[in-house]
């Protein structure tokens, strides 16, 4: 082993680095952004281990439940939607305290046994009798109500990596500019990549979707075309951010970070490990601006409730909104070099 | 020959730089231009502005006589000086995606026997050799049989077997007919390829022409020299000879009329050298510089 020529290899790819000077902003802004992001996440309830939605306006109910700390009480306008939110894990418990106090827990819930048990020792030295409901007539477990979340972030990793990152290689190695001297347009290639992606999107998808099928027998309760059309619009719409993210930077550490920058609070805020419920309003409304979010809200009504095509076609809509708006964009913002 | 290519008040611009600076001339078709200069002198530049890859900021650029349109890509194959290709694709892979980018393909059976390929077809890219590499780059500059092959010095990097082979490979596509604007750093494969040369320095052209009719305009037909210690009287020397450090160097256009000169001045011809200047020396003439150090 040489360690001088090791030191030099060293010197040369630091110089590299930070003399990217827009790649290494990134680097060092990333993290920082990060952090910031996870903080106003969950500034609301960075300490509430626990969600438990309540009928009518908390603030007003009167219960010695109320006291416990570390649940988050959230209020609840709509019953039914309530009871939906518990069926789908966004709610451990769910109950309303406006006269008998009355309660609703899903049975399949480990979160949901623990909050019981702590709303039924608040009540313990009470005569109150608590009247409950269990949320079980359709067996949703937690790996149930994940896995299309889980399908969607593949299909987000891929679509942007496998389009954004490779793009901007490409135009980094010099295989744009070499393309570029032939008739092939712009439009022609990126719609190439666009179709590639989806191929590659749509068999690993299938192969992932069996498979887990076959050992872990999650439910699947709507329509398959409906599902492959979430899938497909959803993938259609990162592999657009994808494109936009590579319409014209030239370093690939650049993109990495702009990616990263994507697709982690993606990750995050779409709902796909666990509920917004009760994080900050604006959280919310940003992770409404998340194509993750409706493909996966798309996916779970299909999945869970037995939504059909119908049923999805707004979701199905907004995404190829987004994904025309960005294609658009990405198509305008092209450089080849 | 009718012209192909016209090329007038050509002019581009990067920050602090003006890479070409009022560039003109035109392509006869048929011929094979070469543009010459050293690196950064802005024939590359001047190039990339003639492929279409960059734009000009000013001038004016005719192929057949009208501006270019959208067939001008169809008629061009570009070979460039760093080229990469996508990784995991064959040699054959890689012809057949060129291929299919133009209306025009030439049978790939000649092709690949003109560019020697044949033996390559499977193989990974990746894993050519630079004279492999080049044969096949040049292939794919070939593949919509072009009526102009731009060459952006193809032959740099080979070593000197691979670059006679290349130029072999040149000779058959002049003879086929083909028009090749050609940039090179190499005297000698502007000298064996090119009908016509433009010395480029520093975003101009200094000097246009036919090889041979610069260096017969600018320079005496040879170089004769003996070093002093061959001559027997040192006082006086030959006619048409001066001193030039050890030796007596004489320039001229008779070299049987100079030959005879040092055989009455009973000079010993054992170390005699007679020597034909070259476009590298038509370089440092026309810009006090060498042509690879500027």
């Amino acid at each position: 082993m040489n360690l001088t020529r090791i030191g030099a290899v060293i010197v040369a790819r630091n110089r590299e680095f930070y003399r990217d000077k827009a790649g290494l902003g990134w680097n060092i802004f990333m993290p920082v952004a990060m952090v910031l992001g996870f903080a106003f996440i969950f500034s609301n309830a960075s300490e509430d281990m626990y969600k438990v939605g309540v009928l009518g306006d908390p603030a007003a109910a009167q219960s010695p439940f109320l006291d416990t700390r570390y649940v988050q009480f959230i209020g609840q306008d709509d019953a039914t939607a309530a009871i939906d939110k518990l069926r789908y894990h966004r709610l451990d418990l769910l109950v309303d305290l406006r006269g008998v106090p009355r309660y609703w827990v899903n049975e399949l819930s480990p979160n949901g046994y623990i909050v019981e048990r702590l709303l039924l020792q608040s009540y313990a030295d009470r005569s109150t009798t608590l009247q409950r409901e269990a949320v079980s007539e359709r067996e949703i477990r937690y790996v149930d109500w994940l896995l299309p979340g889980i399908l969607g972030l593949n299909i987000m990793f891929s679509s942007l990596w496998g389009v954004g990152w490779v793009i901007v290689r490409y135009r980094k190695n010099g295989v744009l500019r070499r393309l570029r001297a032939t008739p092939l347009r712009a439009g022609e290639f990126l719609v190439a990549q666009i179709a590639s992606r989806l191929l590659v999107v749509s068999v690993v998808s299938v192969f992932v979707f069996v498979t887990t099928h076959a050992l872990l027998g999650f439910p699947m309760r709507g329509s398959y075309i409906a599902l492959a059309l979430v899938f497909l619009a959803g993938a259609i719409a990162l592999i657009s951010v994808g494109l936009t993210v590579a319409a014209r930077v030239r370093s690939e550490e650049l993109a990495n970070g702009l990616l990263d920058m994507l697709a982690f609070p993606m990750m995050i805020v779409s709902g796909v490990w666990f509920s917004l419920e009760g994080t900050n309003v604006w959280v919310q409304r940003i992770a409404e601006l998340s194509p993750l979010t409706h493909m996966v809200d798309a996916a779970r009504r299909i999945m869970l409730d037995g939504a059909g095509v119908a049923d999805v076609g707004a979701e199905i809509g907004l995404l190829m909104l987004i994904a025309g708006a960005l294609l658009a964009l990405s198509a305008k913002a092209f450089r080849w070099q | 020959m009718t012209t192909l290519l016209t090329v007038d008040k050509l002019i581009k611009s990067f920050p602090g730089v003006r890479a070409v600076d009022g560039i003109s001339f035109a392509v006869r078709e048929g011929q094979c231009f070469g543009l010459l200069g050293p690196n950064g002198a802005g024939k590359t530049t001047t190039l990339e502005i003639l492929e279409g890859i960059t734009d000009a900021d000013s001038g004016e650029i005719r192929y057949r006589g009208l501006p270019r349109g959208d067939g001008y890509r169809q008629a061009i194959g570009i070979q460039f000086q760093h080229t990469a290709l996508q990784d995991f694709q064959t040699v054959r892979e890689a012809l057949a995606l060129f291929a299919s980018f133009y209306d025009r393909v030439r049978p790939l059976d000649g092709l690949i026997e003109l560019c020697n390929l044949g033996e390559l077809l499977d193989r990974d890219t990746r894993k050519l050799s630079g004279g492999q590499r080049q044969r096949l780059l040049l292939a794919i500059a070939l593949v919509n049989d072009p009526d102009l092959v731009f060459l952006d010095e193809p032959t740099t990097g080979l070593d000197p077997q691979s670059r006679r082979n290349f130029w072999h490979l040149l000779d058959s596509i002049k003879a086929a007919g083909k028009t090749v604007l050609l940039t090179t750093h190499y005297m000698e494969e502007a000298s064996v390829l090119c009908d016509e040369i433009a010395v480029i320095d520093r975003g101009h052209i200094i000097e246009q022409g036919a090889p041979a009719a610069l260096l017969a305009a600018h320079f005496p037909r040879a170089l004769v020299r003996v070093p002093l210690h061959a001559l027997t009287q040192t006082a006086t020397l030959p006619v048409g000879f001066d001193r030039q450090g050890a030796y007596a160097v004489a320039a001229t256009d008779d070299i049987d009329g100079t030959l005879k000169g040092l055989h009455a001045h009973e000079a010993a011809l054992d170390e005699l050298h007679i020597t034909t200047p070259t476009l590298d020396d038509l370089f440092l003439k026309l810009t006090g510089h060498g042509l690879r150090e500027s």
